[in-house]
């Protein structure tokens, strides 16, 4: 039981990481042609506010505030009760909504398979071909070192 | 007694609808979109969000926009709108060892694991104009390449396998990291909030300070170590949830310095190290970071404080590029009575003095006004 509860909850973060990664236009593109229902009541924003960001001193050392991002949250409950969380960079509010009964439907063990299949794969899928393009092209950058030798011995 | 002065009020007004029209400009030119700010203009929109301190490059485009291109107008833009924003709470800290790496240097390893990848760099350019870009030709596609995920670790974590290099910075175990934004500045400090002023500092004011110590105004020696430009995930931890909720990704620059250190009273000789850590593309900044967070440990490693890059409140007190434009410009604003009183007092102290050194003149100075 714990191991279930523990992948329940890596794949729904994982969730939330593809839709936070996500442009507001993706999810309610792909939230139309999966026919996704977007009635919930709203229980707190959509909200703007800041988070600020940490790093750490030397990079692995002892963590200090960098600066502060935009972030967007809402939290909804849906009609069959389940409550949604969102969070993600920027200020985009519809995405927060749609993000967050996301995550609440995602809860739904009925519905999982429909968000899934019908949102959540394919921007994962268009996040991470946009990554191995920009893994590539970084990697044609790459620095092939070769020695040139001088005279006869 | 103090007597408000009124008025300037229709004057204020009109000049604030003709810098509307001036920053618009020619009429018969399209509007500048933010989306061209940001897509065009990348570095300018990373330079106002790092030093404005806010990730959010829309805020950061139309910043740039409405203050005409002065940056650090446009930050001044930026800061006061974070005051306007609660705060949801403090990021775990980001791990620059999984980062997409977009761009990765090092002058002081040639073969290192993940190798040197020039991402999209000014570097090896000839800084001669392009007058193709002024016809707005069609530019192609980057070449891309084959390859396999390769882990890319720090080259600090590749130096301190032989022991030669100072570890990653620690604080004491209960240390929680100091905040600028919410407590005064207080001298000494310890160097988290250090690297947090440092990092919003103005650029040109840390280059200057980091090109003086090179020229020999305490003088550490520097090399990069690295300089890695790519996104971080970040991750924040919130009551309602248990797990830390992913918000997405951020671009970052990073530079780790290494400074060969002849070894003090306080610590023997090895490699020791400043850092920078910065939003965006922002390579000259996290290296100039890097280079005033070295000479800023003086006298933490026992080296004596001899010039300007050293001296933690000097740096600190004048890193801030709004504070500074903001009392600077001031000067500008009305002075009348302050003026008045400066002038009365001059004209005082120079009758005394024509009194002493010149008597008679002063006395037919005085019949004559008289």
């Amino acid at each position: 039981m714990r191991g279930q509860e523990a992948r329940d909850q890596a794949e729904r973060k994982a969730a939330m990481s593809t839709l936070a990664q996500s442009s507001g236009d993706d999810i309610v593109r792909l939230w139309n042609e999966a026919g996704l229902p977007s009635d919930a009541e709203l229980l707190r924003g959509p909200e703007t506010g800041l988070v600020t960001l940490r790093g750490r001193i030397g990079g692995g050392g002892a963590p200090f505030n960098v600066g502060e991002a935009t972030v967007t949250r809402a939290t909804v409950r849906l009609p069959s009760g389940q409550v949604g969380h969102s969070y993600a960079l920027g200020r985009d509010k519809q995405k927060a909504m749609l993000a967050a009964i996301a995550d609440a439907l995602w809860q739904d063990p009925g519905r999982r398979a429909e968000v899934e299949t019908g949102l959540i794969v394919p921007l994962r899928s268009a996040l991470t071909t946009a990554q191995e393009k920009r893994r590539a092209e970084t990697a044609a950058t790459k620095v092939d070192f070769f020695t040139m030798v001088r005279g006869e011995d | 007694m103090y007597v408000a002065v009124k008025g300037g009020e229709a004057a204020i007004a009109n000049a604030h609808s003709l810098l509307a029209d001036r920053r618009r400009g020619d009429r018969s030119v399209p509007a500048l979109r933010l989306d061209q700010i940001v897509e065009q203009l990348a570095l300018g929109v990373d330079r106002v969000m790092s030093e404005g301190s806010l990730y959010d490059r829309e805020l950061a485009a139309l910043a740039i926009a409405q203050a005409r291109g002065d940056l650090i107008e446009a930050i001044f833009l930026v800061r006061a709108y974070r005051t306007t924003l609660p705060r949801f709470g403090y990021t775990k800290p980001i791990d620059t060892d999984n980062m997409l790496v977009e761009r990765r240097v090092s002058a002081t390893y040639k073969d290192l694991p993940g190798g040197q990848l020039l991402g999209p760099t000014f570097d090896y350019t000839h800084r001669l104009l392009d007058p193709e870009l002024a016809a707005g030709g069609d530019v192609a596609e980057p070449l891309q390449r084959e390859t396999e995920a390769q882990a890319m670790p720090r080259v600090s974590a590749i130096l301190a396998r032989e022991g030669l290099i100072e570890p990653d910075g620690e604080m004491p175990q209960d240390h929680i990291p100091g905040d600028i934004t919410r407590e005064p500045l207080e001298f000494p400090m310890a160097r988290d909030i250090r690297l947090q002023a440092l990092s919003r500092g103005d650029e040109g004011f840390l280059l200057a300070l980091g090109y003086s110590t090179q020229r020999g105004y305490a003088r550490n020696h520097p090399f990069v170590g690295e300089i890695r430009i790519g996104e971080v995930e970040l991750e924040l931890d919130v009551p309602e949830l248990p797990f830390a909720v992913p918000l997405g990704t951020v671009r970052v620059t990073e530079c780790q310095m290494v400074n060969q250190f002849k070894g003090s009273a306080k610590a023997p000789p090895q490699f020791t190290r400043g850092y920078g850590l910065v939003f965006g593309q922002s390579e000259r900044k996290a290296m100039a970071m890097a280079l005033c967070d070295r000479a800023l440990r003086a006298t933490e490693l026992g080296e004596d404080v001899t010039a300007a890059a050293q001296d933690e409140e000097f740096v600190i007190s004048h890193s801030d590029n709004v504070q500074a434009t903001g009392f600077v410009e001031h000067l500008k604003l009305p002075h009348y009575v302050d003026f008045q009183a400066e002038l009365d007092l001059v004209r005082r102290m120079r009758a005394e003095y024509d009194a002493r050194e010149n008597p008679v003149k002063a006395e037919e100075k005085r019949e004559a006004a008289e």
